[in-house]
């Protein structure tokens, strides 16, 4: 009898919570999951002619992404971006994180509200910030020039790799410190207490202890900028030029002035390929990491 | 940890350095009396100010992410806050899958998300235009917002809505009278931050606005034009400081009324 009753209470239970959540699993559906299955079908198709598509279903445009020198690069040099942004954001932000976490105990609020706030701010300004500190008749030249250190203007702080990777570690910067913060702020201070009092230095308490239990905040901060990263238009676009060009600015190519959509929607199912791998690798590598570590 | 650790400080500093100096350079040179944007500068001037007031164009846009911002972000609160309530209220059988698909938009490349709902917008033989856009921007603040009202709703009592209930209210009369008053900063605090994100949103603009120009891709039009810059530096300098103004304000609602341990979590987001 009282299961019975239990088992009617957690299937209304059920049944309460779906019902709430059923407008925002309509919206996902809608809007993102069958969107998706037909990028998805869209890549298998052929553009004809500038209007015209022929929905047999093919293989080719993979074909042709690997077959494009070009594409193949282009995804290469995206990831590689990536992967140096993410590197060089986590090495950067996690000392400021930990700083935060563990050394201020005065206004606390203050330093947690200069740490969230860029996080909110236009990505787009935030970029073209840059644009105003590496152009040729920018900030960064004209003070050198000014202070007579180089007599021409340095062009190759424009439109670089290296120029992409100095704009996106600033622009994403902020995604990194929230989850590295809130995963140092739970470490219980008694742990490391402990592991000092059993005389452990200083390098082996991070090596062993701290570090270790910051891993959540470490793989949430490596996913948070390396799945938006591999994906961005706006940097290389503004920033990048032809030489710090990446795999989205094709695919606007292929929705826009080439008007491939098949082609594109290629692409992008490749990239979102890759995302996924990445990520099921790096959660994989960590856990393993975790478990050994513990 | 009772001692100090200069050296850590010194870094800190300069990180947040960093973070902020490169954009306090639209400011400084939106007041700046010369087209090119390098020292030594050249005179103070509101010039590219007063300019605002006569592009049309600007006004249009501004007008444009104003009605996408509001619908999106009342849409995207009132969808999240029913989400929320979920997660925070029950235990369900494929809770953890919901709560992966409704943060799904957080983990898939924007451009993604912006290719996906032109093809089929296209497809559907709709015009491009805001209603796309705003579409688009429902469901990429959604996740934002629920992460939002979560944290608020998380330790409310919701014994407090069952005696309501008990003592003769209807669901409606409960949700209006007990429910509502208590979620309220953080619903409000989520309606601002969807609002900011929408407001500022690039990507899905980009690729669904077709000529109805937001403010980020009015912005972009113009970066092209050399002379058109300093203004765009101006109304850029506008923009950070509203933001900052309503992203402070949703910080502070958001922990109004909250007891100190609340508020290192709604904090944390």
């Amino acid at each position: 009898m009282f299961q019975a009753w239990r088992n009617l209470y957690s299937k209304s239970d059920n049944a309460k919570a779906y019902s709430l959540l059923s407008p925002a699993l309509f919206l996902i559906i809608l809007v993102m999951l069958i969107p998706m299955a037909l990028m998805l079908s869209f890549s298998s198709f052929t553009q004809v002619s500038m209007m015209e598509i022929d929905f047999t279903p093919t293989f080719q445009r993979y074909i042709d992404f690997f077959e494009k020198s070009l594409l193949v690069s282009l995804l290469i040099k995206s990831v590689k971006i990536s992967f140096i942004v993410t590197l060089i954001t986590l090495l950067t932000a996690y000392p400021v994180c930990y700083y935060i976490a563990f050394y201020v105990k005065k206004n606390k609020m203050l330093w947690l509200v200069l740490l969230t706030l860029p996080f909110w701010t236009s990505y787009l300004l935030r970029v073209f910030s840059w644009k105003i500190i590496l152009g040729t008749k920018g900030v960064f030249n004209s003070t050198l020039l000014g202070a007579g250190i180089i007599s021409e203007p340095l062009t190759f702080l424009m439109y670089s790799e290296e120029a992409v990777i100095i704009t996106l570690t600033h622009a994403w910067a902020a995604f990194a410190l929230l989850p590295l913060y809130v995963s140092l702020e739970k470490i219980d201070f008694s742990y490391i207490e402990a592991a000092r009092d059993l005389g452990l230095s200083k390098f082996e308490v991070f090596w062993k202890v701290t570090f270790p239990l910051s891993l959540p905040g470490v793989i949430g901060a490596i996913l948070i900028i390396f799945i938006p990263t591999v994906g961005d238009y706006v940097t290389p676009a503004l920033i990048g030029g032809t030489e710090g060009r990446m795999l989205s600015n094709m695919i606007q190519a292929y929705f826009g002035k080439i008007n491939n959509i098949p082609l594109g929607a290629a692409s992008a199912t490749i990239m979102l390929t890759t995302v996924i791998l990445i990520t099921a690798i790096v959660s994989y590598t960590t856990k393993r990491l975790t478990q050994r570590l513990s | 940890m009772n001692e100090k650790n200069n050296s850590l400080l010194v870094y800190t500093l300069i990180y947040f350095g960093f973070l902020y100096i490169p954009v306090l350079f639209l400011p400084i040179f939106s007041f700046n009396d010369a087209n090119y944007m390098s020292f030594p500068l050249a005179g103070f001037t509101t010039d590219h100010y007063e300019e605002m007031w006569s592009k049309r164009n600007l006004h249009k846009a501004l007008w444009a992410s104003v009605k996408v911002g509001v619908v999106a972000s009342v849409v995207s609160t009132a969808i999240a806050l029913l989400a929320a309530k979920a997660f925070v209220r029950y235990k369900f059988r494929g809770q953890n899958v919901s709560y992966g698909a409704i943060m799904m938009p957080f983990l898939i490349p924007e451009i993604i998300l912006a290719v996906s709902i032109l093809i089929i917008w296209i497809n559907l033989g709709f015009p491009l235009g805001l209603v796309p856009v705003t579409i688009g921007h429902i469901l990429f603040c959604t996740p934002f917002a629920m992460l939002i009202l979560i944290a608020r709703i998380e330790g409310f009592d919701f014994s407090l809505e069952e005696a309501s209930r008990d003592l003769g209210e209807n669901a409606w009369g409960t949700f209006y009278r007990v429910s509502l008053p208590l979620y309220l900063p953080g619903i409000i605090a989520a309606l601002l931050l969807s609002f900011i994100i929408s407001f500022d949103e690039f990507i899905l603009a980009f690729f669904l606005s077709g000529s109805d120009a937001t403010l980020p891709m009015y912005m972009w039009n113009q970066m092209r034009f050399v002379k058109k810059l300093p203004h765009v530096l101006a109304l850029g300098a506008v923009i950070i400081v509203f933001t900052t103004f309503i992203v402070l304000l949703a910080f502070w609602l958001r922990n109004v009324g909250q007891g100190k341990e609340k508020k290192d979590i709604a904090i944390k987001l």
